[in-house]
C-alpha cells in the first residue's frame, strides 16, 4: 500500500471521518443537535471537492478497486443524493423526533458503500460495498422504533436482504470455484480464453449474482419487499432507499456486465429481457391502483428499474451512457419527489393519500410546482429530462435490435402517465379540503433548485451532462 | 484415506444440512447445524487449511452456535406443526423451486465433477497456516479487511441503537 492508494479512497475517508465525528458529537452531546446537519453537509462538500480535485484513474489496493471517469460520475451522483437526503431529513426529524447523530452517520456509511460498489474491481469488494450500503439502510428503515410500520419495514428488509445476500455470496463462490479468482480482469480473461472448469458453473454463478442485484434494485419478481419497506420507512429515508441502492447496484452491475460478462451475453440476454419487461409491467400496472403516495412512488421506482435494465441488456457504450444519464435523472427526481411527500406528510403517517394533495397549489404553490415537475419528469413528458433520458435508453435499445422491448417500454410509459397525473390534477384542479398550512422549510430550497436544474435544465439543454456521461460510459470499455 | 475421509465428511455435512432444513423442531435444527459446521471444519483440515479449520470450530461451531442455542432457548420456540394436503399453494411453489434448483444443479454438477477429477493432488503445503493468512489479509486483501471492519462497526451501532431501551 502506498500514499497513492490512500489518495484513491480520499473521498470515502473524508466521509468516514465525518461519520465518526458525528458519532462522537452525539455521545458528547455538548453542541446543539441541530448543528449535526451542517457537519454532515460540510463533510459531503469536502468529499465532493476531493472527488473533483483528484482525477485519478487506474487500479489501486492491489486491483481491488479501479477508478475511472465512470466511478467519478457515480461518486458525484452519490454525494448529490446524500446531500439532498440530509436537506429533507432535517425538517422531517425536527418535526417528528429529535435529531440524532447516528441518523446522519448511518447515511454517510451507506454512501461509502455506494461509492465502493461502483469502484469495486473484485467480487469481494462488490460484496462488501453492497453490504456496507445495505446494513445502514436496514437500521434506518426502522429508525422510528416506536412505530409498528417502521419496525415491520426494517425486519422485512433485513430478512429478505440477508436472503438475497446469500444468493449473491453463493454466486461468488461458484464463480471462484469455476475460475479460481474473484478479480474482474482474471475472470474476464478466463471466460474469453475458455479457461473455466465449466461454462455452466460460471453462468450459474452469474445468475445468482444477478438475483442479488435484482433484489437491491427491486426488479420483478424480486420487488415484493419494496412497497412495504418504502411505505413503512421514515419518508426521508424512503427517499434515499428508493434511489441510493438503485444507483449503486445498477452501476456495479453495469460494470460487471461490461467488464466481465459481455462475451456471454447470448446466454443471459433472454433472462434480462424477461426481467425488464416483467418489472416495468408489474410496476406500472400495480402503481395505477395505489392511493398512498409512498406506495405509488415505490411501484414507480420498480417500473423505472425495468427501464434501467434495458441499459444493462443493450451493453453497448450508447446503452451504458443511456443508463448513466437515466440513473442521474431518475435518482434526483425520485429523491426530491419523496422529499416533498415528507414535507406534506402530517403526524402519525397521515396525509399520504392522493386526496390530501387536493388544492396544494393554493396552499403552497412552490411545493406543488416542484412536485408536479418531478412527476412530469418521471412520466417522461417532453421538455423535462425524464423524456430525454428515456429517449437515450430506448434509442440505444433500438440500435441494438431490441425493437419489441422498446415497444413494450413505450406502452408502459403511456400507462404510467395516468398515475403520475393523478396527484397533479388533485393539486391544481381541486379545491383544498382543509385549511392546514404546508410550509416549505428554507433548508430544502437547494434541493428544489437541483431538481429544477436536473429535471428542466437537462431536459432543455441535455448536452451539459451528455459530455460527462459519454466519457464516463466510454471509460468502462 | 484422505479421499475416503472427504466423502465421509461431505456426506455427513449434506445430511446434517438437510436435517437442519427439514426438521420441524428448531432446537434439533441448531444442533444439526453445529454438527454440520464440525464436518465442514473436517474438510478444511483435509485441505491442510488448519487455521481456517480451527477458526471454523472456534467461531462458528463454538461462539456463534452457542448464541443461537441461547436465543432459541430464550424465545422458547415450539416445534412447527406439519401442514397437510397436496393442494396447498406452498407445495406448488416448493415443486417449482425444486425444479429450478435441479436445473441449477445440472449447470453446476458437470463442472464440479471436473473440478474433483482434474485438480492436481499437489498443492502449496503451507497454504493454511497463520502466517500466510495474515500476510494475505494485510497485503492483497487489505481494503476488504478494513471495509469488513467498517461493516461490523455499522452493525454494532445499529444493534445498540435499535435494541437499547433508552439512549
Amino acid at each position: 500500500m502506498t500514499w497513492l492508494d490512500i489518495n484513491s479512497t480520499l473521498p470515502e475517508l473524508i466521509i468516514l471521518a465525518t461519520a465518526l465525528l458525528l458519532l462522537m458529537l452525539e455521545v458528547l452531546s455538548t453542541p446543539p443537535r441541530n448543528s449535526f446537519i451542517w457537519v454532515a453537509l460540510a463533510g459531503m462538500g469536502l468529499s465532493l471537492a476531493s472527488v473533483l480535485g483528484t482525477p485519478l484513474s487506474g487500479n489501486y489496493y492491489g486491483n481491488m478497486i479501479a477508478l475511472s471517469t465512470f466511478t467519478r460520475f457515480i461518486d458525484v451522483i452519490t454525494i448529490a443524493l446524500v446531500m439532498c437526503t440530509f436537506l429533507f431529513s432535517a425538517p422531517y426529524l425536527r418535526r417528528t423526533l429529535e435529531e440524532r447523530g447516528e441518523y446522519y452517520a448511518l447515511i454517510l456509511f451507506a454512501a461509502v458503500g455506494m461509492m465502493l460498489m461502483a469502484k469495486a474491481h473484485d467480487l469481494t469488494m462488490t460484496f462488501l460495498g453492497l453490504e456496507l450500503l445495505s446494513v445502514p439502510l436496514y437500521i434506518l428503515a426502522g429508525f422510528y422504533r416506536n412505530r409498528i410500520s417502521s419496525n415491520e419495514a426494517s425486519i422485512k428488509y433485513l430478512l429478505l436482504g440477508a436472503f438475497s445476500t446469500g444468493f449473491f455470496l453463493f454466486g461468488i463462490a461458484l464463480i471462484y470455484g469455476s475460475i479460481g479468482s474473484t478479480n474482474y480482469d482474471i475472470i474476464q480473461q478466463a471466460i474469453v480464453n475458455g479457461q473455466e472448469l465449466s461454462r455452466g458453473l460460471t453462468l450459474a454463478g452469474f445468475a445468482l449474482l444477478l438475483i442479488g442485484f435484482a433484489f437491491k434494485v427491486a426488479l420483478a419478481p424480486f420487488h415484493m419487499y419494496a412497497p412495504d419497506v418504502y411505505q413503512g420507512a421514515p419518508t426521508a429515508i424512503t427517499a434515499f432507499l428508493s434511489t441510493g441502492p438503485k444507483v449503486a447496484a445498477f452501476a456495479a452491475l453495469l460494470k460487471l456486465v461490461i467488464v466481465v460478462f459481455a462475451v456471454t451475453t447470448r446466454h443471459w440476454w433472454g433472462v434480462m429481457w424477461l426481467l425488464s419487461v416483467l418489472t416495468m409491467t408489474v410496476g406500472n400496472v400495480t402503481a395505477l391502483v395505489q392511493d398512498n403516495l409512498k406506495r405509488m412512488l415505490a411501484f414507480s421506482g420498480v417500473a423505472h428499474a425495468g427501464y434501467l435494465a434495458i441499459g444493462i441488456l443493450v451493453g453497448t457504450s450508447d446503452g451504458a451512457f443511456g443508463l448513466l444519464f437515466y440513473l442521474a435523472i431518475y435518482s434526483v427526481t425520485t429523491l426530491v419527489a419523496f422529499g416533498l411527500v415528507a414535507l406534506v406528510e402530517r403526524e402519525q403517517e397521515d396525509g399520504l393519500e392522493v386526496s390530501s394533495y387536493r388544492g396544494l397549489a393554493q396552499k403552497n404553490p412552490f411545493i406543488a410546482a416542484a412536485f408536479a415537475l418531478a412527476l412530469l419528469s418521471l412520466a417522461g413528458f417532453p421538455p423535462t429530462a425524464g423524456f430525454t433520458a428515456k429517449f437515450f435508453v430506448f434509442n440505444s435499445a433500438v440500435e441494438a435490435g431490441y425493437i419489441w422491448l422498446v415497444i413494450i417500454a413505450v406502452i408502459n410509459s403511456l400507462i404510467s402517465v395516468y398515475y403520475y397525473l393523478r396527484p397533479v390534477v388533485a393539486m391544481y384542479m381541486r379545491e383544498p379540503e382543509d385549511d392546514r398550512r404546508v410550509t416549505l422549510p428554507p433548508i430544502t430550497v437547494p434541493a428544489l433548485v437541483l431538481l429544477v436544474l436536473v429535471a428542466l435544465g437537462l431536459g432543455i439543454m441535455p448536452f451539459t451532462l451528455v459530455q460527462s456521461g459519454v466519457s464516463a460510459a466510454a471509460s468502462l470499455f | 484415506m484422505t479421499t475416503a475421509l472427504f466423502y465421509l465428511f461431505a456426506a455427513l455435512l449434506i445430511g446434517s444440512a438437510l436435517f437442519v432444513v427439514l426438521n420441524r423442531n428448531p432446537m434439533y435444527s441448531v444442533v444439526a447445524l453445529v454438527f454440520g459446521f464440525a464436518n465442514l471444519a473436517g474438510i478444511y483440515f483435509l485441505l491442510e487449511a488448519y487455521f481456517i479449520g480451527a477458526l471454523q470450530v472456534l467461531v462458528y461451531a463454538g461462539a456463534i452456535m452457542v448464541l443461537f442455542l441461547f436465543v432459541v432457548m430464550l424465545l422458547d420456540v415450539k416445534p412447527d406443526k406439519p401442514r397437510r394436503g397436496l393442494v396447498h399453494l406452498d407445495r406448488w411453489w416448493f415443486a417449482i423451486l425444486v425444479v429450478l434448483f435441479l436445473g441449477l444443479l445440472l449447470g453446476i454438477v458437470p463442472g464440479a465433477v471436473r473440478l474433483i477429477t482434474s485438480v492436481p493432488a499437489g498443492h502449496e503445503a503451507d497454504i493454511g497456516n497463520v502466517e500466510r493468512v495474515g500476510q494475505a489479509l494485510f497485503t492483497s486483501y487489505l481494503l476488504p479487511f478494513e471495509v469488513a471492519a467498517l461493516l461490523l462497526t455499522v452493525a454494532l451501532i445499529g444493534t445498540v441503537f435499535l435494541a437499547k431501551r433508552k439512549i
